[in-house]
């Protein structure tokens, strides 16, 4: 296959537009088919019981009360899940994480399952299993869990990384380091340092649907899942894995998905509803309540920052320090890591370093949260902006433009940038009539940068055109949020034809090849790409039909405007045949038209954004309320414009919700305190104004169209741009995220104390 | 468990006070199928009052308000004499929850469900209200302040509902505020609430008052000292100066996952502060 | 347990199951009768998702019991549209793209008719204090009031 993925400026017919999507009317009427939506003949009700401690020895479980209840058909615990993972230790910490064998490690670890023939029996039959813990002491505080004598979470964690092996166990499992030149020799050619320490709590995705599963397994090896994720095919890899299954008999589809974020990402439910069904002999769904989702799901790390940076007082940053502490829940991750490598990333810089540490604490094992690990250590590192531009008594955003990182500028994480889009989103920021706007009483300016890698990944799609002409594109991403519309339009864009002539759906993964997961802002870009892929090879086939049909050689024709056209002077008496024709032909020239594309989408361009926000604060409470917000940010090729705007919007009130209200509450005793809607305060409609985007176009020079992810980046700066206006509305530096109505008032009192 | 609608209070009270195993009123359910949902309550029998003549009204009495047990808190902002004599009671029965919430809870419920957080309870023992309580032993009548004993606990016998709120007659120049603090601008508990019920005289001198705090102690808490404050004062600013400060000081607020103690002492009196402004207003004092 | 039988009406049809005294309203749209477009959320009132209209009021199915549906009046997105011909709010959310995952669409469209029937011209504020019981994690709220905004302009010129 010869693709040549390079940009090529083009005038566009299609991308671009904003069409109605195709799944539309099904998600307006009711009718499209979620998670919990679906269900099959002779169906079990699946239940899970979770662990009530926080750390706690499993000494045994006896089940049999349970399995004698009329109704039970199968009750399981990690003996019927035997470790298959062969020494893959992050296989098992996955399957440890669906079913804890030794240990429960956070409130909420699953510990046992059961089937049965309604709900009310399988809730009965939880209360019916005993199990012996003996508790142990736990630790949830990130910085507490890298303490001397914090309790250990697991003894057989050395910490990775370090010049020597550690002789003792603890719960770091790894530091990392980036960065560049000598960030000693920079501070001293400083004028002005600023140097201050950042907490951030941990938060979830919250998406409004639970995880939900049907799983079916047959006695012959063959199983049948359906399923709310953002990868079937990697939850096939995983359950054939953990299950010992082969990955071809496991057929999983894909259902509408009601919000991930990255937390539909990762197996949970999945193996153990198969388990389950293996075991009963029938089909199982598994759907989570929402206090199981918050206790046993998601979450995103909570994080302990310390941020130095120093310039000189032209405004030029000399350099740039920070070390990252984030917890992984109680297994090893690399969430610190990504977060050293995108903390600087905005910037030029001579002299940076960052040190990342990966932290094990008794919560629920992290997850993927929308760029997952920036948001965090971009609020540390452009607060910390913030206050050294006030310090230098330059504007906040022209100490940004100074400094800002370009093509060219090697990154603090390693690679040379491309065309990006840092300076292009500082210098709309600067021209917008937001940024000149009047402000009220109480009321305070912010704003802050945020950057986003972006990911490719292995991506195989398949273009079918039908004899009527119409064309059926099969994608393996998930439709996260409009890339059936996305992808149509570019499917019609590559043939030339209407996108009403384009059905896209996502196929199952017997129906397709491989697709990594649908994350990392790569659904759209990469799967546009191998839709345009697909096309071009679809269009060769339909050249050769129109020559064959001509008696011409196929180099003579060319594909235009949806038609095949003869080339050349000695053509002039043939008409162009459209894709129609071709297609309602093809019986007769050679069967059925077709497009396939297998690829690895490489080359995902980097994205930057930069957002504005007023708030205001009421200083006898502490409460409020964002006034106006405005994010900029570079999309590459907006394909549907509409949708990019959804997730510009969608990403900066995540942000919002995480930098002012959500948080995970522990209790002393290691409880998750506020596993709902009600006390884990996610943003409803009156808490939001209108949020004004403004989509810049920075051609990514490795898509044919120029396209870049969006979907990551917006929940980047919104955290920074909120504390900085928090900052310069009630007058006192904010360093706690979230920035809760008794952490201002707090610090608004100790303040006017001094 | 069984599920029984009775169409009379008679019957309600004889199958509640002869249930065998633990019973359960349902009027809007919105706490009362939250519980059962966590497994925290498990009612053999389900006592549904919906369907009882006269519990669905809002009724205009000579002595004031009558509002039935089952009327849903949207209800209450629908009623027109209701909302001009009590728009303290109506905005904070119109704070509980969401619109769905609404749709279905109602004061009564709320005021049974015992909460200290309880919305419209502050308003309630602000204004004075009565609970109008049916039980084996006949009728009787207690202000609703009496009716919670503890989160979760009230005085009600075993076999007793709460048929009605009852609201006094309004008297001239009075006016009545309810605030709460909450994080988000809706779909919240409150961190810590405020009701002041304020009568003038015709200068504008505070003849009566009474104010009430959520949130702040184990039951709402009916403040005197906070009412000796304002009464025979015209609402200046050390008349409201002191009204914070007595608020703040009584309160007994615990540190949990909705606030600090410290929070709740400070915002207590601020919105004290300002919902007898607001209640001053509405009175017609200037 | 004792099923309880009940007789209601659902989008202008008669409904007759039996369902168990706790079972929620729900779990009985969802489960028996194969109305599948309420969403289940959160199970407590909290997130808007399962939003139905009972006798006229806004009501979180999950929030009542199926038992007490009988003799009343329910409607859910399914009734929304009639026949092929779509209801101008479910126009206006798609064409202002006021969904992504569209999970808690029902419950979105079900909470704007019960608003724009007790108030044809609300306000953005308006809107977004009526809109408040409904959580979306996905749109940042921005296109759903829009395009409330829009369908309340058409609805009052229809």
């Amino acid at each position: 296959m010869n693709f040549d993925p390079r940009f090529s400026g083009r005038q566009f017919k299609s991308v671009g537009t904003r069409p109605i999507r195709p799944d539309g009317v099904d998600k307006v009427t009711g009718r499209a088919r979620y998670g919990a939506d679906f269900s099959m003949a002779g169906q079990l009700v699946g239940r899970v019981l979770r662990s009530p401690h926080a750390h706690a020895r499993i000494r045994g479980i006896d089940t049999s009360k349970a399995e004698q209840l009329p109704g039970v058909k199968a009750v399981i615990t990690a003996a019927d899940l035997p470790d298959l993972t062969n020494g893959d230790a992050a296989m098992f910490d996955i399957l440890d994480n669906c079913m804890a064998r030794t240990k429960a490690l956070y409130d909420g670890h699953a510990v046992a399952a059961v089937a049965a023939v309604d709900a009310r029996t399988a809730r009965q039959a939880l209360k019916l299993i005993e199990v012996d813990y003996e508790i142990l002491p736990h630790v949830t505080d990130v910085d507490e869990a890298m303490q001397h004598g914090a309790p250990l979470i697991n003894d057989a964690i050395f910490t990775e990384g370090l010049e020597e092996k550690p002789v003792k166990p603890s719960n770091v499992s790894k530091r990392t380091q980036y960065g560049h030149g000598d960030v000693h020799e920079g501070f001293g050619q400083a004028d002005f340092i600023v140097e201050r320490s950042f907490k951030t709590e941990q938060t979830h995705q919250g998406y409004i649907e639970p995880h939900a599963c049907v799983a079916n397994v047959s006695s012959d090896g063959t199983a049948d899942l359906w399923v709310c994720t953002q990868g079937h095919f990697v939850y096939r890899q995983h359950c054939a894995q953990l299950l010992g299954m082969e990955a071809s008999k496991l057929r999983v589809t894909s259902s509408e998905i009601g919000g991930g974020f990255g937390g539909k990402t990762h197996v949970w439910a999945e193996p153990v509803a198969l388990a389950l069904s293996r075991k009963a002999g029938r089909p199982v769904k598994l759907v989570m309540t929402r206090d199981e989702v918050f206790r046993a799901s998601g979450p995103t790390s909570a994080t302990s920052i310390d941020v130095k940076i120093g310039a000189r007082k032209d405004g030029t940053i000399t350099a740039a320090e920070a070390t990252l502490r984030y917890t992984s829940g109680p297994y090893a991750g690399m969430w610190a890591e990504i977060g050293a490598m995108t903390a600087f990333a905005c910037y030029r810089l001579d002299n940076v370093k960052t040190v990342g540490y990966e932290v094990l604490v008794n919560r629920p094992k992290t997850a993927a949260y929308r760029a997952p690990s920036a948001p965090m250590a971009a609020f540390a590192v452009e607060s910390a902006v913030d206050e050294l531009a006030k310090e230098l008594g330059m504007d906040a955003v022209e100490f940004r433009i100074k400094n800002a990182a370009q093509e060219g500028t090697r990154s603090s994480y390693g690679p040379v940038y491309g065309p990006i889009g840092i300076g292009p989103t500082l210098e709309a920021a600067k021209d917008h009539p937001h940024m000149k706007a009047p402000l009220g009483k109480n009321q305070g300016r912010g704003m802050a940068c945020g950057f986003w890698f972006n990911f490719g990944g292995q991506t195989c799609t398949d273009l079918n055109i039908g004899m009527d002409g119409s064309v059926s594109l099969a994608v393996g991403t998930v439709d996260v949020g409009g890339s059936r519309a996305s992808l149509s339009l570019v499917a019609a864009e590559e043939l030339g034809i209407d996108y009403s002539q384009v059905k896209a759906i996502v196929a199952d993964t017997s129906s397709l090849g491989y697709n990594d997961m649908t994350d990392g802002s790569r659904g759209t870009f990469s799967s546009s790409m191998a839709t345009i892929s697909a096309a071009r090879n679809a269009i060769k086939i339909l050249r050769e039909r129109a020559a064959q049909t001509w008696d011409i050689p196929v180099d003579d024709v060319v594909w235009e405007k949806g038609h095949a056209i003869a080339r050349g002077e000695k053509y002039g008496n043939l008409a162009a045949l459209s894709l129609k024709e071709i297609a309602a032909a093809s019986g007769k020239t050679g069967g059925p038209i077709a497009g396939h594309s297998e690829l690895v989408a490489d080359g995902a361009g980097v994205s930057f954004a930069t957002h504005i926000c007023d708030i205001e604060v009421d200083p006898e409470t502490g409460s409020t309320r964002v006034i106006r917000y405005t994010v900029v940010q570079d999309a590459g090729k907006a394909v549907h414009p509409t949708y990019v705007e959804g997730q510009y919007q969608g990403g900066a009130a995540q942000g919002i919700g995480w930098a002012l209200n959500e948080e995970y509450i522990y209790g002393k005793d290691g409880r998750l305190q506020n596993a709902g809607f009600l006390d884990y305060r996610i943003p409803v409609c009156s808490d939001l104004p209108m949020i004004d985007t403004q989509i810049l176009e920075i051609p990514n020079p490795n898509h044919p169209y120029g396209v870049r992810g969006v979907g990551e980046t917006s929940i980047v700066p919104p955290l920074a741009a909120i504390a900085n206006a928090v900052s310069n509305a009630a007058g006192v530096r904010m360093t706690h995220i979230p920035m809760s109505p008794p952490r201002i008032l707090a610090a608004i009192e100790a303040e006017r104390e001094g | 468990m069984r599920y029984i609608r009775p169409l009379s209070i008679e019957d309600a009270v004889g199958q509640l006070a002869g249930a065998a195993g633990p019973a359960a009123i349902l009027a809007g359910g919105s706490d009362l199928l939250v519980r059962m949902k966590g497994g925290f309550v498990e009612p053999d029998l389900i006592v549904d009052i919906k369907l009882i003549d006269g519990l669905s009204e809002i009724r205009e009495t000579a002595e004031g308000f009558s509002v039935g047990a089952t009327v849903p808190c949207a209800a209450l902002r629908e009623n027109a004499p209701l909302k001009k004599a009590w728009p303290g009671v109506v905005e904070a029965a119109s704070l509980i929850g969401s619109k769905q919430v609404q749709g279905r809870c109602t004061m009564a419920g709320n005021l049974c469900n015992a909460s200290p957080a309880a919305d419209s309870v502050p308003a309630l023992v602000a204004a004075g209200a009565q609970a109008l309580i049916v039980g084996p032993g006949g009728k009787r009548t207690i202000p609703v302040e009496a009716v919670p004993t503890g989160p979760g606990k009230t005085s009600l016998a075993r076999g007793e509902i709460v048929e009605a709120i009852l609201l006094p007659k309004r008297a001239a120049r009075s006016g009545d505020a309810y605030l709460r603090f909450i994080p988000r601008t809706e779909m919240d508990i409150a961190v810590v609430s405020a009701g002041v019920n304020l009568t003038l005289d015709e200068q504008g001198v505070v003849t009566a008052a009474r104010v009430a705090l959520g949130a702040a102690a184990p039951t709402v808490l009916l403040v005197e000292e906070a009412a000796e404050a304002l009464i025979g004062r015209k609402l200046d600013e050390a008349a409201l100066e002191r009204l914070a400060t007595v608020c703040a000081g009584a309160c007994r607020p615990i540190d949990d996952k909705r606030g600090t103690i410290e929070f709740r002492r400070k915002v207590a009196g601020v919105l004290a502060r300002r919902a007898a402004i607001t209640a001053y207003e509405r009175a017609g004092g200037k | 347990m004792a099923g309880v039988a009940v007789s209601t009406t659902i989008n202008g049809d008669n409904y007759e199951y039996l369902c168990q005294p706790d079972e929620t309203l729900l779990d009985v749209l969802r489960d028996r009768l194969g109305l599948t477009g309420a969403k289940e959320g959160c199970g407590t009132g909290d997130c808007g998702a399962c939003s139905v209209i009972l006798d006229n009021r806004l009501v979180c199915s999950c929030l009542v019991l199926g038992a007490e549906a009988e003799g009343r009046t329910i409607e859910t997105v399914e009734g929304m549209a009639q026949g092929d011909q779509l209801h101008t709010l479910q126009q206006k959310f798609l064409e202002h793209a006021a969904l992504q995952c569209g999970i808690c669409t029902p419950g979105f469209l079900i909470a704007a008719k019960d608003l724009l029937a007790k108030n044809p011209d609300p306000s953005e504020e308006e809107i977004r204090f009526g809109l408040a019981g409904n959580l979306c994690r996905c749109t940042g709220y921005d296109k759903i009031v829009r395009a409330v905004q829009d369908a309340a302009t058409v609805m009052k010129g229809a």
